[in-house]
């Protein structure tokens, strides 16, 4: 009931600031503003709803084989889901490549709950009322790395090169636009219309913040996303054609994203505009 | 100790080489991931990874290519501009504040032939729209600062037209060789800048 009350204030105040005019000079103002509307939401951040529905569809048995999640090894060994989401993407043996948390989550739900890819495929993104699974999950998985360390492994040959392959994907030109990642992502300071854009090509706390801040609960239509929608949207914008979902390609580019943002303390799911 | 010099030299050509070698792998690994793991959507084929010999360029060089390769490149983007048959380089300012607002187009969302200049995205124009992007300079009283001449409107043309033809790997898409902005838009966005009655002018 606090909890509600408070979520209600707070989105109160962000309506109240959807509707002010933003300019660029009162950015930072905004930004501030967007802080202090954070700090409220600590108490009763939106995210958590779907830790919990994430939690649970974790443990339920479920899928055409009726097993939970409880024997999914995201890397830490069969089960380990504390500390795991900061220590992605990494190099699984059981399928000789690099995987980001959402696929390996899918590679969960397909080999031990029975699930198709292709089911799981088909709509990957929240809208509206709906959620996909791996969605909750991931929110699930992400919260048990709450103040952790960001600490992307680069021990193993592959994890190295799935960096540098990463690094040439960010560096791509293409398309009617001619853009790459790194046309928008490569400088400090720089923003699209009133929006900051992270400088993802400065290791610390440059790359960081356009990392951290994954899942996040999405004002612009009251959803939760995952990295794998920021992707995907990314490019979009980018005028490329779709990456697939759950695909080789997102894991090799969230592969330099995450390593560029090691040593940074991951906060958990978040809120973003 | 010499020969310890010339063979610590020669370790480092060798690894050099080796780094090279890389990342060429590593971007041909990149692209092979690509090809295989995109696929067309809605106005967004495929075919859009493929690289032209500019995009190639600016990729292989980091945006900072030789500048024997820059020279030739931007002659090249020079004379691909189609210029106005009529010679008229200034369409309706207001219509070009509209343009330079419209953030669409070429998305997989996009429907086709649906597109404005996303101007604001990325540049400052009117002192009157607070919204707007720094990727770009800011283009604030652009005519009045340079002149109202019609060089200066043919110049705008060529480079709303084509910025790679003035800087091989400008961040700024080639609205008139991708099609994303017609003859008559690219005309109108003219205006907003060189008209002395747009609002960027005041």
């Amino acid at each position: 009931m606090k909890h509600a009350l408070v979520l209600c204030a707070a989105l109160g105040l962000a309506a109240g600031l959807a509707g002010q005019p933003v300019s660029a000079q009162s950015e930072d103002r905004t930004a501030a503003e967007f802080d202090k509307f954070r700090e409220v939401l600590e108490e009763a951040n939106p995210a958590e709803l779907w830790e919990v529905k994430g939690e649970a569809l974790w443990k339920t048995k479920r899928g055409p084989k009726n097993a939970s999640l409880e024997q999914c090894d995201l890397g830490l060994g069969p089960g380990v889901v504390k500390g795991a989401y900061v220590q992605l993407p990494r190099y699984f043996e059981d399928t000789g490549k690099v995987m980001d948390v959402e696929q390996r989550i899918v590679h969960c739900m397909v080999t031990l709950q029975g699930f198709k890819f292709e089911d799981l495929a088909k709509a990957p993104f929240s809208r509206g009322d709906y959620t996909p699974d791996p969605v909750s999950l991931v929110t699930y998985v992400a919260g048990q790395s709450r103040e952790m360390k960001i600490a992307a492994p680069q021990s193993h040959p592959q994890e190295r090169a799935t960096y540098e392959i990463g690094k040439q994907i960010f560096f791509y030109r293409a398309g009617p636009w001619d853009f790459a990642c790194a046309t928008c992502h490569s400088e400090d300071g720089k923003r699209i219309r009133t929006q900051n854009l992270p400088n993802f090509t400065k290791p610390g706390e440059s790359a960081a913040r356009g990392y951290i801040g994954w899942p996040g609960y999405r004002m612009t239509g009251g959803v939760m996303h995952t990295l794998q929608w920021r992707m995907n949207d990314c490019f979009r914008q980018q005028r490329f054609p779709e990456p697939g979902y759950a695909s080789d390609t997102i894991a090799a580019l969230l592969t330099y994203m995450a390593v560029n943002a090691n040593g940074q303390t991951y906060r958990g799911p978040g809120i973003k505009r | 100790m010499n020969r310890a010099i010339v063979f610590a030299g020669l370790a480092a050509v060798v690894a050099g080489c080796a780094g090279m070698q890389g990342e060429t792998a590593y971007h041909e690994q990149a692209v092979a991931m690509m090809k295989r793991d995109f696929h067309t959507r809605g106005i967004a084929q495929v075919d859009r990874l493929n690289q032209d010999e500019l995009q190639r360029v600016c990729t292989q060089y980091g945006d900072h290519p030789p500048a024997d390769v820059e020279k030739r490149l931007e002659a090249v983007e020079m004379a691909s501009i189609k210029l106005p048959a009529d010679g008229k380089y200034m369409g309706d300012w207001k219509r070009g504040q509209r343009i330079a607002a419209d953030g669409r187009g070429m998305t997989w969302s996009d429907k086709p032939g649906v597109s404005g200049g996303s101007c604001y995205n990325c540049h400052q124009l009117s002192p009157r729209e607070t919204s707007f992007g720094n990727v770009g300079p800011s283009l604030r009283a652009f005519g009045k600062t340079r002149g109202f001449t019609v060089e200066n409107q043919k110049y705008v043309y060529q480079r709303v037209s084509n910025s790679k033809a003035f800087v091989l790997c400008s961040a700024m898409p080639r609205f008139g060789h991708s099609s994303t902005l017609t003859e008559e838009q690219i005309k109108d966005v003219v205006a907003y800048l060189m008209d002395p009655n747009s609002p960027v002018n005041q």
